[in-house]
């Protein structure tokens, strides 16, 4: 089934996330055009090495495009750096900042805008939300994969992103807490409320977390739609391989 | 992750063993001598001699000094060195050569170099004696310029060994969080290297303490200006050798104890 994710006060005030972009990823081609409203997540979905994260970082302005635009509302954004495009990454295992606490990693984009003080002020609120007043005076190494995830998910929320970008979040979970992890994560999701795009080769990510998904196989987009959708028609090999292991 | 069992290595073969003996030997054994032959009895006096401490005072301040300036410029460097590695082979190859050249070179070929550039004659001194009227050779400044050029690379290898294993995409996370590549740098990449800027800090700390050679060339041994503690050392080997065997003892005392700062904390293989 499909997550439902639903619209929040929020996701009517915030832009919508449009990608149409090449870019080369060693000797793979990518190339993707997609469209995601605010409040409707999509699930970009592939085998290994389809070139999914690279697409990811793109759109992020983390590696360079060869040709294409990306635009959130009506600003155009593929000639910013990273720090100017109001995109928010919650990297594949996070990334933390191994040197700051949770405190000051939450607090780090308030930091680079301002004064220590008010940056903690300002995370403040995020700790509280997602659940991090207990651990905020530790370092990234004593949390679980968990509390990491919660962590990185607060610290590129607090940045206050027009958009958020989600790496494998699953990937670094144990397997036994990835049932409840999603759940949480949908939640987040969903009170964020703007345009988010997920990179996951689970169907079970995306039933939970993304209404719309399109799958990329060596570069190209080889089939878009809702999970249903695709279980209905599915378009490739890869397709029904990985609806019908997801279902086994 | 879990550690494996430690497998069982057997017994070296005795060539080996007395191979490596010969090899302690040979490292320890002048030490062990400087120790012994130590003028344990007189060596207050000889240290607390002026002549001592105005070369121990010298040689601290200039090394102090020509660290702070390895810092400031090495850092940079070192990023720089390190963000080569995505460059073409021969530019990355230079590179790395002009920052290796001075820890294989000769010091004393250091020292004729700082002469001929920097001398009253030199490609750069000759204007600047002229221009300015700044002579560089024979100065308190150019003993801190022979510690800097000796004790850079210590620096910039360290740093950029450090800035190699480091993950870079906490760099590509500060990016994304609003931080501009100075912000990335001062707040992501500088803390998350510090152990190496540290340990780089204190062996060109103690590279310039015991700097001889480029020193002795291009700054000479005049008492209170340019005499450090290794020339003083040497030449007090002439005059007064237990005078030399006391300072040698110093700066060996020195050595040791930047060995147990770094021990442990920042050398790479060692286990606490």
């Amino acid at each position: 089934m499909i997550g439902g994710v639903g619209m929040t006060d929020a996701a009517r005030t915030r832009p919508g996330l449009d990608v149409d972009v090449s870019l080369s990823y060693g000797p793979t081609r990518i190339a993707a055009a997609f469209a995601v409203r605010p409040g409707h997540p999509l699930a970009i979905i592939g085998p290994n090495g389809a070139g999914k994260s690279s697409l990811l970082a793109a759109v992020a302005g983390l590696v360079p495009l060869d040709a294409g635009t990306v635009s959130i509302g009506d600003r155009r954004v593929e000639a910013l750096p990273p720090e100017r495009r109001r995109i928010g990454v919650v990297f594949q295992d996070y990334v933390l900042f191994p040197h700051l606490t949770v405190r000051d990693n939450v607090a780090f984009a308030a930091r680079m805008r301002g004064p220590r003080a008010a940056a903690r002020a300002a995370a403040e609120p995020w700790l509280e939300r997602y659940d991090l007043i207990a651990l905020a005076d530790r370092l990234p190494s004593e949390l679980s994969g968990g509390q990491r995830q919660r962590a990185a998910l607060a610290r590129a929320l607090a940045a206050e992103p027009d958009v958020l970008l989600l790496d494998e979040p699953m990937s670094a979970l144990d397997v036994e807490i990835r049932g409840d992890m999603r759940a949480e994560l949908a939640t987040h999701v969903r009170e964020f409320g703007g345009a988010t795009v997920l990179v996951t080769h689970s169907p079970a990510d995306a039933a939970m977390l993304a209404d719309q998904v399109l799958v990329l196989e060596r570069g190209m987009v080889t089939q878009r739609g809702t999970l249903d959708e695709l279980r209905a028609a599915p378009a490739t090999p890869y397709v029904r391989r990985m609806l019908a292991a997801s279902e086994a | 992750m879990a550690r494996t069992a430690t497998p069982v290595t057997g017994r070296l073969a005795w060539p080996i063993v007395a191979g490596a003996v010969l090899a302690l030997a040979v490292l320890v054994l002048p030490l062990l001598a400087l120790v012994v032959r130590a003028p344990w009895a007189d060596l207050p006096a000889l240290l607390a001699s002026s002549a001592v401490l105005e070369a121990l005072a010298l040689s601290f301040g200039t090394a102090i000094l020509a660290t702070a300036i390895c810092l400031v410029l090495g850092i940079p460097l070192a990023a720089l060195v390190a963000r080569a590695e995505s460059w073409a082979t021969l530019p990355r190859r230079l590179l790395r050569a002009a920052v290796t050249v001075p820890l294989v070179l000769p010091p004393v070929v250091g020292g004729i170099a700082l002469l001929t550039l920097l001398g009253r004659r030199g490609v750069i001194g000759e204007w600047l004696d002229r221009v300015f009227g700044v002579t560089i050779p024979f100065t308190t400044g150019a003993v801190v310029i022979a510690q800097v050029f000796v004790a850079l690379p210590f620096l910039v290898f360290a740093v950029e060994g450090a800035l190699r294993s480091s993950d870079r995409r906490t760099e590509l996370a500060a990016a994304t969080l609003g931080a501009s590549r100075w912000q990335v740098f001062r707040h992501v990449t500088l803390p998350i290297v510090a152990p190496g800027v540290a340990a780089g800090g204190v062996l060109c700390f103690t590279r310039a303490l015991g700097e001889f050679g480029a020193t002795i060339t291009f700054a000479g041994s005049l008492p209170g200006t340019t005499r450090t503690l290794p020339i003083a050392s040497y030449l007090a080997m002439q005059t007064d050798p237990d005078e030399a065997v006391a300072l040698a003892l110093l700066l060996l005392a020195v050595s040791v104890v930047v060995l147990l700062t770094l021990r442990d904390r920042w050398l790479p293989g060692a286990t606490a």
